[in-house]
């Protein structure tokens, strides 16, 4: 008996072996590489396999992303890619492992400025940077980025490495609105108000800030949303204890950012993709993505946790892709005015 | 002086053609760009980042260097309450990841962390700005949480040398009625040089080429800059240009070394030598040398391990197990595992090819092995990148016009990237273990098996494998601990919905809430122990096998022959 089953069995392995190789042509799935952090977007890819019934298969990569989908080129994977910051989609787009997609619904729901002119990218969420101030010590409760560099902030200030790429994206926005000249004078002077080195992540800013080694900082809302609904109560009063200034620049709105998806070039599932995009972009996926993140809704009129937390926001009106233009003068000029040093 | 050298030298031609593509890889990067990348970072942050590299190594060397050499004589030549445990235990934060111990130091340290809220609690201060506190995230924090982590390099290279080599000349000196303090400065501390800058070695390429621990600690390495030039400025051929520079560096001090080393002599015995009686200290003394043992072995693995175990337990008793923990682990493991296999084999078959047929050539061949380590760990993914992609598409194209069905990426789609990048970065332990401990096998060994009739792989199965077992169990000790903790290789090169612990915890880390992956963290630590336990089980008492725990610098010293 057990000797005519086995080749039998042998072989049925061999065919679901097969089947297992040639199931991904097969299959409805999506493979997405992202370089946003797979605990806040994963519950959306939960969301749209329930709802589509497509597999969602991810691999979260941070630097290099760009990088490995050129490499692997025609035969890649990959059919969607995520990435945070406007001049990483832009720079995608440029190393040629994205594609232009047009798409109706795409269009309506996700506005103009927060897209490739030619449909490369689309924005998911936007994500505001902005200033936390201790509630106890800082009366006001709005300031301009511009303000920063004022000396009654000497000592008070606290902010993470200048070279990291949400900083470099607001001083990009600071030359991008006042020239390279101002924008290096602006950062000596926000220099000289920096109570220490530059370190540490933004949480570590509104830490600092909670202590008192600083009374104002650089982060995004993120942080503090995370700090105000930590499960641990100690961590949530001292979130509590922090404030966010409502932050723009003179005469301009606040600094926001996007996380944003593209299709890639060579997607073996491109409607698939394209699918995952538009859930993303709907309401629903939305507000999953908003409240997760503690950011702000590509569209406003979608009532996402955030804006209940932090009020709404009136995102600066300069073009994300002026910002990802001035990206490098910006991370120079870090180094030229010895910002982290 | 093999009857067939070509074949017997393959081994370490292998091994330094497949370190040497990502290597050559990054140079056509480097080549492929215009040098205004370069002459920026000259022009300006460069003094600042060299004096910063040049501080940080220098605080590390000798924090790790008198922790690692200072314990390691206390355990070899003096008895003291509780110097077995120490002697094993000192090993211990070789399995805490650098990276690990700064964001748990930073957590325990800052001023909402339990140190600072005691002491406001028994002072009455209630801001941190009423009092000064040395801040962790500096570049003094950085040197001691670094050193913290690496020193038992050190203490493990040089207890080895403590153990084996001194103990004759050691009884001489006492003889002679010198002090134990003047042994130490006269005879044994000169005889451990060696050893000394083997670990020294080790210890300061980790601390060169991390970005996780540095960064975050707010020091601005050389490493960063090539970090910040690819990252912010997009620009790759920069970074990579910056990164040529670095190992170029790099490369020479090996050299500088092994040429100031060479010109020394350190015979030492072949015959296996007597242990050297350690001498008793007693009341305060003694407990004066427990206290110094304490001191490393606590910072380094203590606090960490406790901080980790506390966020572990709160976690998971307030949401249970976080489901992707398992899969993590068992990733992590099989890697490691596969990793560990292919990386003795292709290690002992380059140690054993230098040892049949050694050449200058086939030599050269096999200190560049060793170069896989002395580069930052994502440069070198981004170098494996591109003859790791030409492979997948060739093979992918091929299949595909034969069978018209599209096979996939071979080796990025199926975690063989990861395997392939832990080889080319540690194969370079391997084959120095493996070397050292076939040094320590006399040649004459080989004459009378050659005339005996033995054909050069009978020689190898029969005898220099059994014969350097210790040394190549060793090294997968090694190799294992360090793939389990990898990460930015790791990272960059996994296939679709694979996640290892490290890479896991980073995702955590990244989006700001490091404790949330203390679990596995813990699980980093606790697997990256078992080796550490079993490298401190094997006694002193057995030379070759301690000598070969001590082989990753052996490949870094080989690097610079």
């Amino acid at each position: 008996m057990t000797v005519c089953i086995r080749p039998r069995w042998r072989l049925r392995a061999l065919a679901s072996g097969f089947a297992l190789m040639a199931t991904p042509a097969l299959a409805a799935e999506v493979n997405v590489y992202t370089s946003r952090e797979p605990q806040l977007i994963r519950p959306v890819f939960e969301a749209f396999s329930k709802a589509t019934g497509i597999k969602v298969n991810a691999v979260f990569l941070q630097n290099g992303l760009e990088e490995r989908v050129k490499a692997e080129g025609q035969n890649s994977p990959a059919d969607l890619i995520i990435l945070v910051d406007a001049a990483k989609l832009a720079g995608a787009v440029e190393l040629g492992i994205t594609q232009p997609v047009r798409n109706v619904g795409l269009e309506a729901a996700v506005p103009a400025n927060l897209r490739d002119p030619a449909g490369h990218w689309f924005a998911t969420t936007l994500r505001s940077r902005v200033v936390y101030a201790s509630k106890d010590r800082v009366k006001q409760d709005a300031i301009t980025y511009e303000d920063l560099a004022d000396p009654k902030w000497k000592g008070r200030v606290c902010i993470r490495s200048g070279q990291h790429p949400y900083n470099v994206s607001l001083f990009a926005a600071v030359v991008a609105r006042h020239g390279a000249e101002k924008a290096g004078d602006w950062l000596t002077r926000l220099r000289a108000n920096l109570a220490k080195r530059p370190s540490g992540g933004d949480r570590d800013v509104a830490k600092d800030i909670l202590a008192g080694v600083c009374d104002i900082g650089v982060g995004n809302t993120y942080y503090l949303g995370l700090l105000r609904n930590d499960p641990d109560p100690g961590q949530r009063a001292w979130g509590d204890a922090v404030k966010l200034l409502d932050s723009r620049f003179a005469g301009g709105g606040t600094h926001v950012n996007v996380s944003g998806a593209a299709v890639a070039r060579h997607a073996p599932h491109r409607a698939e993709a394209i699918q995952l995009l538009v859930f993303m972009t709907s309401d629903a996926g939305q507000k999953v993505l908003a409240d997760l993140n503690y950011e702000y809704p590509v569209r406003p009129g979608i009532s996402a946790g955030t804006q209940a937390l932090f009020g709404p926001i009136q995102p600066d009106t300069l073009s994300l892709a002026d910002i990802a233009r001035a990206r490098r003068t910006a991370s120079e000029l870090v180094d030229r005015t010895g910002f982290d040093n | 002086m093999s009857q067939r050298p070509g074949r017997a030298a393959a081994g370490a031609f292998a091994g330094a053609a497949l370190v040497a593509a990502p290597l050559v890889a990054l140079i056509a990067i480097a080549m492929g760009g215009d040098t205004a990348t370069l002459r920026h970072v000259a022009s300006t942050v460069l003094p600042h980042a060299l004096a910063e590299t040049a501080l940080l190594l220098a605080g590390v060397a000798i924090v790790a260097g008198v922790a690692g050499v200072g314990t390691a004589w206390l355990v070899s030549a003096y008895r003291f309450p509780g110097r077995l445990i120490l002697q094993a235990a000192l090993v211990l934060p070789l399995a805490v990841p650098p990276y690990i111990a700064a964001y748990t130091y930073v957590e325990v340290l800052d001023p909402l962390g339990p140190v600072q809220s005691a002491f406001r609690a028994l002072t009455g201060y209630r801001s941190r700005a009423e009092y000064g506190w040395p801040d962790i995230r500096s570049l003094p924090g950085a040197i001691i949480v670094m050193s913290a982590v690496l020193y038992p390099y050190v203490y493990l290279t040089t207890r080895a040398l403590f153990s084996v080599q001194s103990a004759n000349l050691l009884d001489v000196a006492r003889t002679l009625g010198a002090r134990p303090s003047r042994i130490f400065v006269t005879v044994a501390l000169p005889l451990a040089r060696p050893a000394v800058a083997l670990g020294l070695s080790l210890v300061l390429l980790e601390a060169l080429n991390d970005i996780g621990a540095t960064e975050y600690l707010g020091v601005r390495t050389l490493t960063v800059s090539i970090y910040t030039t690819w990252i912010n400025r997009g620009s790759l051929a920069g970074a990579a240009q910056i990164a040529c520079v670095m190992l170029l560096v790099v490369v020479m001090l090996l050299v500088l070394e092994a040429r100031a080393r060479g010109a020394r002599g350190y015979a030492g015995s072949l015959k296996r030598p007597r242990p050297a009686a350690p001498a008793l200290l007693s009341g305060w003394q003694g407990w004066a040398a427990t206290f110094a043992c304490t001191v490393p072995l606590t910072a380094g693995f203590l606090i960490p391990a406790v901080y980790l175990l506390h966020q572990a337990t709160v976690r998971t008793l307030r949401r249970g197990i976080d489901p992707d923990f398992l899969r993590e682990l068992v990733a992590s493991l099989t890697f490691a595992a596969v990793a560990t296999l292919l990386v003795v084999a292709l290690g002992a078959w380059v140690a054993v090819s230098v040892r049949l047929c050694g050449t200058r050539l086939v030599r050269a061949a096999a200190r560049i092995t060793a170069l896989g380590y002395a580069v930052p760990g994502t440069v070198l993914a981004v170098g494996l990148l591109s003859p790791l992609a030409a492979v997948d598409n060739v093979v992918a194209d091929s299949w595909r016009a034969l069978t018209g069905v599209s096979p996939g990426l071979v080796l990025t789609g199926s975690g063989a990237a990861v395997v392939i990048a832990y080889m080319v970065r540690f194969v370079g332990i391997a084959s120095g273990g493996v070397e050292t401990g076939l040094s320590r096998i006399s040649m004459r060994i080989d004459d009378a098996a050659r005339t005996l009739g033995r054909r050069p792989v009978q020689l190898t199965r029969e005898i220099h494998l059994p014969l350097a077992r210790p040394a190549l169990l060793s090294a997968a000790l090694m190799v294992f601990v360090d793939a389990m903790k990898e990460l930015p290789a790791t990272l960059l090169l996994r296939p679709l919905n694979v996640d290892t612990l490290a890479t896991g915890l980073y995702a955590h880390a990244s989006r700001g809430s490091f404790e949330d992956g203390a679990l596995a963290a813990l699980a980093i630590v606790v697997v990256g122990l078992v080796p550490v336990v079993a490298l401190m089980r094997q006694s002193p008492g057995t030379p070759p096998v301690e000598a070969a725990a001590v082989d990753p610098a052996a490949g870094v010293r080989a690097a610079g022959r």
